[in-house]
């Protein structure tokens, strides 16, 4: 993250002295050709049979037909030579790589190269023994050595080491040398900055952000519709996925495109939402358009959270308590015969009581506890998060007044029918039939687009720098005339609002509300835990992250079932290496990242809710 | 600086007659048994720089504080323009007093532009719903804010920096839109608290510049400062600060001779001979200072009021090596 503190590193510049080497100790033109020479063997080998039975998931025994890890080889491999070519200065390729340098070609090597001897020691490993593996994958483990050793060969401009000083401790000289070794990784990683875009015409600007839009719904339904049982595919798919786009990152195509999409945002947006919307007509059965609904709750509730951590700067840790709260209203007013209100309203009434309520809800709880700041907030915001759940379990007639029944909670909720479009039938719509759960998924979206609308203008404007103010300094904020209990006041009812507005959607989607889904921290998000670090994950105030904090935090427990009891403990480790080496979160806000890179120009126009 | 002070008189807010901006009476302070600032009035008068010095630890800033309705004064009562003042910050800078802060408090991770516009807060009406449904009136009063916004950093002269983020500007610059940030909410009187710390001469002498156009604007502007030829130099009146008591107030030469406040500065000579002594060797010491600054001053070929100059160098002499 502090890239400015190494050496500089321009890679265009070679200093005084010291030719610009390799980690790989071999010519540079020979390296370039390896790695795209491997690259190309590398691809070849995905059309040839690596194993020999179909029981490893994914069928890897075809010739000519990648499948599973094959596919995803053969993405990373296809990228790794599109790569190579454009270092030997391909025409054609050069608007692959804006920022030059070699860190992209390397990054995309290493996942390549990662995936496929993750799938080689995972075929032996699981079928036992090397006599598993067909020739094809010894050409494809002989294609991604080379294709990695001819990646670190490329030359980077070493950063100027000092030795440690040799009256250290020997500890302290072996935490000095790694750190030097570290420097010199980051350089071999680094990348030039990006020449100047050359202005596109506004059609091909569009065309850009369609085919950006149609690759991250491709990514997004490959990820999800991987079979729960085949996990090693689903972590092939995080490693291609991963180091791929790291290595756009770092060629600088990632800023171009989004570049493209801030100077378009409407377009984009809309973009977004119909490739979001075109989802479940790709799926051929309902199976994952749940995990797609769910999702889509999960990210909709932790945008709201956005409002509430990313722009005010409140600490809220029990945000799940509003999405209850919209639940048991919705369920309450639904025609649920477990419920003790007899009365049945139309959908858009109960979802505005939904917000409506918990909007109550928040400033009655917001009035108290927004007058203290910092820790004591998020304690106090934890106490009646728990308070919430605690009431709903009582409120059974036996302990208290018969609301809510208790444990049990409301269940039978009935299937929304909006104008005579019943919720829980199929639909057939231009060929493409979709079932109940693709139905609340294509609600949802519309629910996640009206959060995403109130996000983003309330962000960018008046009332939005007024919450940015009150979390930089608030005492300066309040010398400048803002009210900061007021102005905090209304982001924590807004967010709650958000989420109630989600929670009368969720009542319907999950059948039965109980008190246990609204607890601090559970197994299953959303729960305040998840939602919290699906924000601080995805990244800060920005529209994107928590969507995709979301996604992630959804799918990895899901797909990875075989980490079982230890979920929790690897979903903590996952989150302090974060912290330690992307505080700013996976898609960074552009003025916390221009916190991290002081030294760059401000660019024209500063984004204020992320791309 | 004298010619400045009196093109002011031309301005048509100063041939009305003077108001009462700001009245300050009996100003107390205790903080548990401690008392930061005892029984001060202070008055600002429309078209007025006055300054307000005082050793460290006298309590300026305290009385700022309770100006600014950051602290509530225990005892004592703060008028603007007649009206007492409500005890919150926020609305105090609505009723139209705005301040700095003496150790920075931009907004570091905003732009420039942003800073000055949460400065608009006050005289923007602009809540949730109207930010939401995005009518005409969002977008005329947003318009509005960002026009008067950057007429403000040209007039601090920071236009070209807009999209800059606060915390890259260097410390000088940063002063400047914190004065611009607080000029924003459109204010009848501005606190500046140490405007000139840590700035060079020529720093130093672009502030006083600034704050005289500001006071041409017709804003009263009240300055706590420790460079005293800043202050001798800007302010119509000046007020001396002592323990948190008020010793003397008046214009800058009858401060400089009050015996008082050079006191209050360096202390009080002993009774008997040793006290005479070290006094004859402070003097001689400040006379070699003094026939140095001169020669400097002559090579500069500055032309300064020679006689307010000893005592301007002696007294506030820690502050001078800024």
């Amino acid at each position: 993250m502090t890239t400015h503190t190494t050496a500089p590193e321009t890679p265009s510049t070679p200093s005084t002295g010291s030719e610009p080497t390799g980690i790989v100790p071999i010519p540079a033109h020979i390296g370039r050709a390896l790695a795209t020479g491997g690259a190309v063997l590398t691809v070849a080998s995905t059309f040839l049979p690596w194993t020999w039975t179909s029981d490893f998931p994914g069928d890897l025994t075809l010739y000519g037909n990648p499948g599973g890890l094959q596919l995803l080889v053969l993405i990373g491999g296809t990228l790794t030579a599109l790569l190579g070519l454009a270092s030997h200065g391909v025409k054609q390729l050069g608007w692959l790589v804006p920022a030059g340098g070699t860190g992209a070609l390397t990054l995309a090597a290493l996942g390549t190269f990662g995936t496929a001897w993750y799938t080689i020691i995972a075929i032996t490993a699981e079928l036992g023994g090397l006599v598993h593996l067909e020739p094809g994958a010894w050409v494809l483990a002989a294609g991604t050595l080379t294709m990695l050793t001819g990646a670190l060969a490329q030359p980077f401009e070493r950063p100027v080491s000092e030795p440690a000083d040799p009256d250290d401790t020997r500890r302290d000289q072996l935490r000095h040398n790694a750190r030097n070794k570290l420097a010199v990784v980051r350089a071999a990683l680094a990348s030039g900055t990006p020449a100047p875009a050359r202005a596109l015409p506004t059609y091909a600007e569009i065309l850009v952000i369609i085919a950006a839009m149609a690759i991250g719904l491709t990514v997004f339904t490959y990820g999800i519709s991987t079979p729960h049982d085949e996990s090693e595919l689903f972590i092939g798919f995080l490693i291609v996925v991963g180091f791929c786009f790291a290595a756009l990152l770092k060629a600088g195509l990632v800023g171009r495109v989004s570049a493209i999409t801030s100077k378009h945002r409407n377009i984009t947006m809309v973009g977004a939402f119909v490739a979001a919307a075109a989802f479940p007509f790709t799926q051929s059965d309902d199976q994952y358009a749940t995990i797609g609904v769910y999702i889509l709750i999960f990210a909709t509730v932790a945008l709201g959270l956005n409002v509430v951590v990313g722009l005010a700067g409140l600490l809220d840790l029990g945000y799940v308590a509003f999405l209850g709260v919209g639940a048991y209203t919705a369920a309450l007013v639904s025609g649920s015969p477990s419920s003790p209100l007899n009365f049945h309203v139309p959908f858009w009434a109960s979802a505005l009581l939904g917000a409506l309520v918990a909007m109550i809800f928040g400033v009655l709880i917001g009035a108290p506890t927004l007058r203290l700041r910092g820790d004591y907030l998020a304690i106090v915001t934890l106490g009646f998060g728990e308070i919430f759940r605690l009431a709903v379990l009582n409120m059974d007639g036996t302990s208290g007044p018969d609301v809510t029944n208790g444990s049990n909670g409301i269940s039978a909720i009935p299937n929304l029918n909006v104008l005579g479009f019943d919720f829980g039938q199929e639909h057939t719509f231009l060929g493409f039939t979709i079932a109940r759960f693709a139905n609340y998924f294509l609600l949802m979206l519309l629910i996640t687009l009206i959060v995403v609308v109130v996000f983003r203008r309330s962000s960018d404007s008046r009332i939005g720098r007024a919450w940015i103010a009150v979390r930089e300094d608030e005492t300066a904020a309040r010398a400048m005339g803002i009210n900061g209990f007021r102005v905090k006041l209304i982001a924590f009812a807004l967010g709650a609002t958000l989420a109630g507005l989600a929670g009368a959607v969720q009542a319907h989607v999950t059948y039965t509300v109980t008190p246990e889904q609204y607890q601090f921290a559970h197994v299953v998000p959303p729960n305040s835990a998840f939602l919290l670090a699906a924000v601080v994950l995805g990244g800060m105030g920005t529209i994107s992250g928590p969507l995709v904090g979301a996604a992630l935090l959804y799918l990895i427990p899901a797909k990875l079932q075989f980490l079982g009891d230890y979920q929790l403990l690897t979903f903590g480790l996952a989150l302090v290496l974060l912290m330690r080496f992307r505080p700013e979160g996976l898609i960074a806000n552009r003025r916390r990242q221009l916190e991290f890179h002081e030294n760059t120009e401000a660019p024209e126009v500063l984004s204020k809710a992320g791309v | 600086m004298t010619t400045d002070t009196t093109t002011q008189d031309a301005t048509p807010d100063a041939t009305a007659p003077r108001e009462t901006v700001l009245d300050a009476r009996g100003v107390t302070m205790r903080f548990g048994g401690l008392t930061a600032v005892r029984g001060v009035d202070l008055t600002v008068n429309s078209g007025e720089i006055v300054g307000l010095i005082g050793p460290n630890g006298a309590g300026k800033t305290t009385f700022f504080n309770c100006l600014t309705g950051l602290y509530i004064p225990t005892e004592g009562e703060v008028r603007y323009k007649g009206k007492v003042l409500p005890p919150k910050s926020f609305k105090v800078t609505a009723a139209g007093i705005a301040r700095t802060f003496q150790n920075i408090r931009l907004f570091a991770n905003m732009t420039v532009l942003e800073n000055v516009l949460v400065g608009r807060h006050t005289r923007t009406k602009e809540g949730l719903w109207s930010a939401l449904l995005r009518g005409p009136g969002f977008h005329r009063a947003e318009a509005a804010s960002r026009a008067r916004a950057m007429e403000l950093l040209e007039f601090v002269g920071l236009a070209h920096k807009a999209e800059h983020l606060s915390r890259n500007l260097p410390y000088g610059e940063q002063r400047k839109l914190e004065i611009a940030r607080a000029l924003a909410s459109e204010p009848g009187l501005l606190l500046l608290d140490e405007p000139t710390a840590g700035m060079n001469p020529q720093e130093t002498r672009a502030t006083e510049e600034l704050v005289f156009a500001i006071r041409d604007m017709g804003i009263a502007v009240l300055v706590i400062e420790h460079d005293m030829r800043f202050i001798m130099n800007l302010c119509d009146r000046v007020a001396v600060l002592v323990q948190g008591e008020k010793l003397i107030e008046g214009d800058s030469a009858t401060v400089q001779r009050d015996e008082r406040v050079v006191a209050a500065y360096l202390g009080e000579p002993f009774e008997g001979a040793p006290g005479d002594e070290e006094a004859a060797e402070v003097e001689q010491a400040e006379a070699h200072a003094q026939a140095q600054a001169e020669t400097e001053e002559e090579a500069a070929a500055e032309a300064q009021a020679e006689s307010a100059e000893t005592t301007t160098d002696a007294a506030p002499g820690k502050e001078n090596d800024r």
